[in-house]
């Protein structure tokens, strides 16, 4: 029950800081934080839960941290069912860690109806557990909606110079790829239910009738072009840089750090397992977005002048690896993505804070405007190199841990792509280190009294540094929480005979 | 002592955590103590252990194990550290050097600004490399591999204000890291078919499960020649250390004379069970460290930057270590790498302290006639050249003779890498001194207002008596490697190797302090001035790169800065807009046109029913 409690918290602080809006303007604020902190706490007595989840065939609910059920519209076969794994959790706590960074960021930023404001994050944060437990198909899509319609009020209301552009396209190529996602999910059930004889939107029901041939190729198709669009794969990227350019820190933090990862999650638990035919069908190509996205976000990000449209590109980038490694399902290489996208919704969140940091004291994005600000603010400087150096794989960081495995693991499935997504490591370092050149080393232009970041910025840096360091340095209980999962999925799609067995090693 | 091992990199880290933390708010004093005192501490570490391993009868290699890094699927990388002759004679050069180089430190960057930020770069340096040399497998070995590139970058750029640092700085890091690119393709590859990236295993599983030639042994090793010739400045990647100069000079001498720049050879010399097995990539290796000693030293003849000279000179003679391990004398190789790093490090401090009592001049020519002013400086540089251009009976000698003559007994390719060996000796004799002839004799051109002080006199005096007297050491490295063959040291052969830089040092007496041969006469000939500017750019490579890659690179990325993708969805909604805006024109409002049109439907849709037309 404690997502539940965790996922009613949300929503119920949420309204609560609106509400409060009318009696103080720092009441949202201080509401949302705390409900950040104690939806935190109920999470860490599951963590402890340990590792003995697998992921059920014929419908028998045992071996979840938590599985709850409920009855919805029993007609159609929709009902309330959330469970939470390894995987889960470790998204679910992603989130909520974000949610308290992204709170912290936006404390001074946003001045104007601040309680509003809080209800949006909450209830994105709210509806993103919710896709991260769902496992019926309806209310996976409901939640999915859920989370997009206030991250579009944040950026339509909230947002810098040409918001009303940004939110506007964040929300179409968000609502065409939901309509194509819950075609397939509605045409999934029916086909289903053709086979099997019952109408059920239940996980475990559609997974144990997987559907084949034409059908379930186009049906795949849907599944799959929905989370590439949040990904966000190549060539369907081009929404994020405006919406992460436009939107408020909080919201660019949210966007980057957890929103984006919902994309993959569905990669891993929904289009693979469920249409492992089709999947493995479409892998190579694939893989080959992957691999494209890795080289052509990182040179979209080389060319940018707004620091944030540079992070931006580079989240494209980055979530190319991800592709990458869920595509080639391999032990490694899934064990790679999900740490690069724990690690990579850490360090980007940080480097969209330090957009906003200076944004927010210099009143630009530009960064031909900014240089030498090492001087004036060497904490930010050196906190922004930490940053950049983790995004850029240094080993000994987290996202090195992901990058290495997913290719190491990639490899061996299609050594020619990968050899190709492993050109990112150069283009990566290209823009990362000129980034850190343009805003924070050379000459020093004028005299600027600006102050370095202060303790509420920095309780929101240094927990996300020790995060990436200690999943540089010791990944192993991450792994040992993910894996069990991993393993029962592997188990899902190689049920089928000549299916994934016969690439994997 | 063997359970402390651990200490040896991670006081330098925690030297860092402190400095870096405290973000220059100690002071100077506590800031060198800890500094210069987590690298002593190291020191003793290594010291006490090397004591300890070779006072053993039969010295055996052996396994620190301190956790599992990770455990996936049989791939369990472990952070553990591996202690055999090798490694130990590495942490004796890092740490014995590092120490030297810090204490030097601590005196002349004692007016800089970011005291602390120097120290703390440099002790996480120490940590990185000392974990590279360290580590029992090749991915912990890619941790310090990476750690030592950043620290390389962090130091080149130290001078952050000034935007061309950056850019030398940038370049080191991109530069070798498109080594590291392949070198990490060649940890996957040897992934794929070992099954293991532990460096000793791998090494029993390859020798049994590849035969000599295989064309994947080949391809392994010349991918990890990738991540070498990258990290060691040579062919083709060496662009990026004559631009690393950019950083102080302390930050020169440790990495980018002693111990970074060696890393390549390192890790060609750890995995040498494996080139055993492919004659092809060893092969390679000597054709890459023979054309890079003599390409850098005919650059390093034309340079007039001090430190610029230096730098190619380091090229240089890191393509004598990657020869020697080429023509499979491993040992020698390495004995190089110490000698070198004793007499390149002394180099470099040295002129360090000239630049340092000359207000920051780089420039040869506006030095001279510091003989008499600069004793130590004069002192050091006659020692470092001359064990650099291999005098008899100095460091630099014993280590270089080895390779020369073990290229010649090498086979069939021996003679020919053998004379550019010694056509390299002699460039090496003759840009040395030149250096030396035109710094410290002639007339004084600059006047030196500070003379270096003790702190930074005494690593000198060390480096020189080491510089001087470091042939008499062996390197604990018997164990490592195959046994090599005892070197003829009589005939022709050792008689014109040894000759060869005595004549080279009279050749630069005569021109450039006897003056008996009129240089500017040669050099202002056509072919002599295509000559001295094709070498001083250094063959060209620069503009060639950026060429080839630098400006197409951006190029591309600047023409498709708004992202051509985008404009296919702009399109789209475009196209739906003029859509849009055509239906509209059809709203007129007027009455007359919507009958019209109503009338031209009816009429339309009675000839279809009537068969008149059919659609």
């Amino acid at each position: 029950m404690m997502m539940v409690c965790v996922m009613l918290l949300l929503f119920f602080g949420g309204v609560l800081a609106w509400l409060t809006q009318a009696w103080h303007k720092d009441y949202p604020r201080w509401i949302s934080l705390a409900t950040c902190l104690i939806a935190g706490l109920l999470l860490i007595p599951l963590f402890s839960a340990g590792p003995q989840q697998q992921v059920m065939v014929a419908g028998t609910a045992t071996g979840w941290i938590e599985l709850v059920q409920a009855p919805w519209i029993p007609r159609f076969g929709i009902s309330i069912l959330l469970g939470l794994d390894g995987l889960s959790l470790l998204m679910v706590a992603l989130t909520i860690f974000l949610g308290f960074v992204a709170v912290l960021s936006s404390w001074n930023e946003i001045s104007a109806n601040t309680g509003f404001f809080q209800f949006n994050l909450m209830w994105t944060l709210a509806g993103v557990v919710g896709v991260f437990t769902s496992l019926d198909l309806f209310l996976f899509f409901v939640f999915w909606e859920v989370m997009l319609i206030p991250m579009y009020f944040l950026i339509a209301i909230w947002g810098h110079e040409r918001k009303s552009y940004a939110a506007m396209k964040f929300f179409l190529f968000t609502q065409v790829s939901s309509l194509l996602m819950i075609i397939s999910i509605i045409g999934l059930v029916l086909a289903n239910s053709i086979d099997s004889g019952i109408l059920s939107f239940s996980y475990f029901d559609l997974l144990a009738h997987p559907v084949g041939g034409q059908l379930g190729w186009y049906l795949m198709l849907g599944f799959f072009i929905a989370f590439m669009v949040k990904l966000p794969g190549f060539p369907f990227h081009s929404w994020l840089p405006d919406a992460h350019t436009q939107a408020p820190t909080a919201a660019s933090v949210l966007l980057a750090g957890i929103l984006l990862k919902t994309g993959a999650y569905g990669l891993i638990r929904f289009t693979v397992p469920l249409f492992p035919e089709a999947s493995l069908a479409l892998a190579d190509t694939a893989m080959l977005l992957g691999a494209i996205g890795i080289v052509y976000g990182a040179m979209m990000a080389f060319a940018q002048t707004d620091f944030k449209r540079l992070v931006a590109y580079s989240s494209v980038s980055h979530m190319g690896f991800v592709l990458l490694g869920v595509y080639a399902w391999t032990e490694l290489s899934i064990q790679g993505s999900v740490m690069q996208m724990v690690a990579h919704g850490i360090s980007t969140a940080a480097l969209f804070m330090i957009a906003g940091a200076l944004q927010q004291r210099l009143h630009t994005r530009d960064m031909r405007e900014m240089s030498g600000l090492w001087k004036t603010m060497p904490r930010m400087g050196a906190i922004a190199m930490f940053f950049i150096v983790a995004s850029l794989g240094m080993p000994g960081l987290g996202n090195f841990v992901g990058e290495f495995l997913i290719l190491m693991g990639a490899f061996t499935v299609h050594a020619g792509i990968t050899i190709f997504a492993t050109l990112g490591l150069i283009t990566g370092a290209i823009y990362a280190l000129i980034a850190m050149q343009q805003v924070f080393h050379g000459p020093i232009k004028g005299a600027r009294g600006l102050n370095d970041f202060n303790g509420r910025e920095l309780t929101a840096m240094v927990p996300m540094m020790m995060a990436l360091l200690c999943l540089g340095v010791y990944p192993q209980p991450i792994m040992d929480m993910v894996n069990p999962v991993l393993e029962s999925l592997h188990l899902v799609t190689t049920a089928e005979p000549s299916l994934w067995t016969g690439r994997t090693p | 002592m063997a359970d402390h091992a651990f200490l040896i990199p991670l006081i330098p880290f925690i030297g860092f955590l402190i400095l870096f933390c405290t973000l220059g708010n100690l002071p100077r004093y506590w800031v060198a103590v800890i500094g210069v005192g987590s690298i002593g501490s190291s020191a003793i570490v290594v010291a006490l252990l090397g004591i300890e391993f070779l006072s053993q009868k039969d010295p055996t290699p052996y396994a620190v194990h301190l956790y599992t890094w990770m455990n996936l699927a049989g791939f369990q990388p472990g952070v553990s550290f591996y202690i055999d002759g090798l490694t130990l004679t590495m942490m004796f050069v890092i740490t014995g050097i590092g120490l030297l180089i810090h204490v030097y430190s601590s005196l002349f960057m004692f007016e800089e600004e970011d005291y602390s930020r120097f120290f703390s770069y440099m002790n996480l340096f120490v940590a990185a490399m000392l974990v590279l040399v360290l580590a029992d497998n090749l991915l912990l070995l890619f941790l310090g591999w990476e750690g030592v590139g950043l620290c390389s970058y962090l130091l080149v750029g130290f001078w952050y204000q000034d935007s061309a640092n950056g850019m030398a700085a940038r370049k080191a890091f991109i530069v070798t890291r498109i080594g590291d690119t392949f070198m990490a393709l060649g940890l996957f590859l040897l992934y794929q078919h070992l099954g293991t990236l532990d460096i000793q295993p791998m090494m029993h599983v390859a020798t049994a499960s590849w035969a000599i030639g295989d064309p994947t042994v080949t391809l392994a090793c010349l991918l990890l020649v990738g991540g070498a010739v990258g990290k060691s400045a040579q062919l083709p990647l060496q662009t990026w250390l004559p631009d690393a100069m950019a950083g102080p000079t302390p930050v020169s001498a440790l990495i980018h004379a002693a111990t970074m720049v060696t890393a390549g050879v390192y890790l060609i010399a750890r995995t040498h069970e494996l080139f055993l097995l492919s004659p092809i990539a060893l092969n390679i290796v000597s054709l890459i460290g023979a054309a890079t000693l003599i390409m850098a030293a005919f650059t390093a003849m034309t340079q007039s930057d001090i430190k610029r000279i230096l730098a190619y000179s380091t090229i240089s003679q890191i393509g004598y270590m990657f020869l020697a391990l080429g023509v499979g004398a491993w040992a020698s190789g390495i004995f190089h790498l110490v000698t070198h790093a004793f007499f390149k490090a002394l180099l470099f401090l040295a002129a360090g302290a000239v630049i340092y009592s000359l207000h920051h001049e780089h420039n040869i020519f506006k030095m001279g006639g510091l003989r008499k002013k600069l004793p130590l400086a004069f002192w050091s540089f006659m020692i470092g050249s001359a064990a650099l251009a291999a005098l008899p009976f100095t460091s630099g000698f014993y280590s270089k003779d080895a390779i020369l003559l073990s290229a010649w007994e090498s086979g069939p390719m021996g003679p020919g890498l053998w004379a550019a060996g010694l056509l390299g000796a002699l460039l090496t004799a003759i840009y040395s001194f030149r250096l030396v002839f035109i710094v410290f004799f002639g007339a004084t051109q600059t006047e030196p207002d500070k003379p270096a002080g003790s702190v930074m006199a005494v690593p000198l005096l060390i480096l020189c008596l080491l510089s001087l007297l470091g042939g008499l050491l062996t390197v604990p490295v018997s164990q490592v490697f195959p046994p090599a063959t005892a070197l003829d040291h009589s005939g022709l052969i050792p008689a014109v190797t040894l000759a060869i830089p005595i004549l080279g040092v009279l050749i630069a007496w005569l021109i450039f302090l006897r003056r008996s041969v009129d240089l500017g006469a040669i050099t202002s000939s056509a072919v002599g001035k295509f000559l001295v500017t094709f070498w001083f750019r250094h063959w060209m490579m620069d503009s060639l790169y950026d060429r080839v890659f630098v400006k197409p690179y951006t190029f591309i990325t600047l023409a498709n800065r708004r992202d051509i993708i985008d404009s296919f969805y702009n399109g789209f909604a475009g196209a739906l807009r003029l859509l849009h805006d055509y239906a509209t024109l059809s709203q007129t409002g007027q009455l007359r046109t919507y009958a019209l049109v109503m009338l031209m439907g009816v009429v339309a849709l009675i000839a279809v029913f009537a068969g008149v037309i059919t659609p």
